[in-house]
């Protein structure tokens, strides 16, 4: 016990570095840095986002401009780093919204049984027989463009892996020990169910949402670039893409930058849900 | 002994299998007083557990149900209760352990959180009258250092902590009955004494009334004031221990007695019983023992023998008991 608290501290860091969680630390850093710019936008992008300059249009990348111009004249590092509010956005609230929706439905529809179970799974196959992106674009076309529809899109299609994923965790955890032990003490089923089985149902889903998370950011930016999520000239990964499509061969920078984006803000959650997967996985 | 606490008439768990019923627990009579300590032995299948997750109304599976007279405890009848009102009384009346504790709590609460839960649902406590009342339980039940222990997880547990951990769940909304589901079994042999003496010393302490379930002889007899034997979901005999230890009048009590390695010390030679119990979907039409029993007469196979008491406090289903001073 004689060693300072920080070099024990840096012993602990070390331990954990060399026991598998550099997956973790890697993925909690990659995400944790495209937050910190995106929260730090106006202060760390060089140009204005949606500044346009005509006598810069689609100029190669330079000191000035490091990712170059796109064919407006914009600066994409600034475009880049603000997109990043966005994207970060639509993953976060596009991950939430059906986390939330299926939990719920989910933990009931398996804890019920029933009828009631069997009207929620059905639900669930119907949604699962369409392909996901033309359920979410068929969906989107009738609610009109825009991040609102998104996001309403997203929770009315992603809840069913979430609800699928609870249902069997919650069916398994309440003919199990600790839920009789619990309606022992006189507890009622909703304290049953939220307070003692949900909590101990949800390490898969936790993981799963982190993953999901790279589907639902390449979704957003899939929207975008068909012309039904952000709308042009917001700067997001997606409509960048989109955008410099037509230029592709002649200025590559316009679509590569906003790409290399989305794909490490992509691996940087997939390292995450691996990391925490391997994280939980310790534990049990 | 006092007037009984519990008083259980007729209780029957029936399964329903397609179109037939088949009784698993047929019609269980029994008192149980304040402070006392009941032996519910028998061996795997005879009923003991189901019938006492019938009492709580905690049946296994929807295709259960209960059926009987009543159900008396602290001038309710619980047969009769709704739910919420049967919620109530679980926990705060009767409570439940746990043949294994480690899967009987849950594993990402706090110990002292378990148990604070209970106290709060039921005593309307706030959450720090709670914790002391959790800290005080657990010192109860021999919890070493309870002050720091209250913010363990299970996990960090010992089986034999473990244990009592539980056994302060169910004490922490103090119950007037507790049922104990082969409490012991998961446990080792001086893990187990330990056990044992801390239900016997909470019994004296509390006056709290015990329903044990146990295949285990020695442990019924080192703990118990009666000793209820069920045999294929019926009671066969019931009484106070030193009778029924002594002069077990039921065929099948002395055959379990006899089967106890103690029994048969200078053999080296386990004793057994021959045959099995009798499949539930297929009764026989008579005592239930009968095709394993040494004694039965043609009596025996053409009617079922009803429980009549035979003695003070002392209650047995059979046409042809043993007699009464001495072991046949």
């Amino acid at each position: 016990m004689s060693q300072s608290p920080a070099l024990a501290l840096r012993w602990r860091l070390a331990w954990h570095l060399g026991n598998g969680r550099l997956t973790l630390y890697c993925g909690l850093a990659i995400v944790l840095g495209w937050c910190l710019l995106a929260l730090c936008a106006p202060w760390i992008a060089p140009f204005d986002p949606l500044a346009q300059d005509a006598d810069l249009r689609l100029a190669a990348p330079s000191l000035a401009h490091p990712f170059g111009t796109d064919n407006f004249g914009r600066d994409i590092l600034s475009r880049v780093i603000w997109g990043a509010r966005i994207d970060l956005q639509m993953a976060l609230i596009g991950v939430i919204f059906p986390f939330l929706l299926g939990t719920c439905i989910g933990a009931v529809s398996g804890y019920v049984g029933g009828l009631l179970d069997n009207v929620c799974m059905r639900l669930v196959d119907i949604v699962l027989a369409f392909p996901f992106l033309v359920l979410m674009l068929a969906i989107m076309a009738i609610l009109g463009p825009g991040l609102g529809s998104f996001y309403i899109a997203m929770a009315l299609v992603g809840w069913v892996s979430y609800a699928r994923l609870i249902r069997s965790q919650i069916l398994v955890l309440k003919q199990g020990d600790f839920a009789l032990a619990a309606r022992s003490l006189g507890f009622s089923h909703r304290r049953v169910l939220f307070g003692h089985l949900l909590p101990n149902a949800l390490f898969g889903s936790v993981v799963f949402c982190m993953s999901d998370a790279v589907l639902v950011l390449l979704n957003g930016a899939a929207v975008s670039y068909l012309g039904l999520g952000v709308q042009p000239p917001t700067p997001e990964w997606g409509t960048m893409v989109a955008e410099g499509q037509s230029f592709i061969t002649s200025a590559w920078w316009i679509c590569t930058f906003p790409g290399l984006a989305v794909v490490t803000l992509a691996m940087g959650f997939s390292l995450l849900a691996d990391g925490v997967a391997e994280l939980l996985g310790d534990r049990t | 002994m006092s007037p009984a606490l519990l008083q259980v008439r007729e209780l029957s768990v029936i399964a329903r299998a397609g179109q037939r019923d088949i009784t698993l627990v047929d019609r269980l009579s029994f008192d149980l007083g304040e402070g006392e300590i009941l032996g519910l032995v028998g061996e795997s299948g005879s009923g003991k557990t189901l019938a006492c997750r019938a009492l709580m109304r905690l049946l296994p599976s929807p295709n259960l149900r209960l059926e009987g007279q009543a159900v008396r405890l602290a001038s309710n009848d619980l047969l009769r209760l709704d739910e919420a009102g049967m919620r109530r009384m679980r926990g705060r009346e009767l409570g439940m352990i746990f043949q294994n504790p480690s899967s009987h709590l849950d594993p990402l609460m706090r110990i002292g959180a378990q148990i604070a839960e209970g106290i709060r649902l039921h005593q309307g406590a706030s959450r720090r009258e709670a914790r002391a009342e959790a800290i005080e339980v657990l010192r109860q039940v021999g919890i070493p250092d309870p002050k720091t222990r209250v913010d363990s997880y299970p996990h960090e547990f010992s089986g034999g902590m473990r244990q009592r951990a539980m056994i302060a769940v169910a004490l922490g909304c103090n119950p007037k009955v507790l049922i104990a589901d082969e409490p012991t079994t998961a446990l080792d042999v001086t893990v187990q004494a330990q056990i044992l003496r801390l239900l016997l010393e909470l019994r004296d302490r509390r006056g709290l009334s015990m329903i044990l379930i146990s295949h285990d002889l020695g442990v019924v007899a080192q703990t118990c004031d009666s000793i209820a034997v069920m045999y294929a979901g019926r009671l066969c005999e019931h009484g106070a221990k030193q009778a029924l230890l002594s002069q077990p009048r039921h065929p099948y009590s002395a055959g379990l007695l006899a089967c106890h390695p103690a029994a048969r010390r200078h053999t080296g030679l386990m004793n057994t019983i021959a045959g099995q119990p009798p499949l539930l979907d297929a009764l026989p039409a008579g005592c239930r023992f009968e095709p394993r029993c040494l004694q039965a007469t043609p009596d025996c196979r053409a009617q079922l023998p009803e429980l009549r008491v035979i003695g003070p406090g002392h209650r047995l289903a059979c046409h042809t008991p043993l007699l009464a001073g001495g072991l046949s």
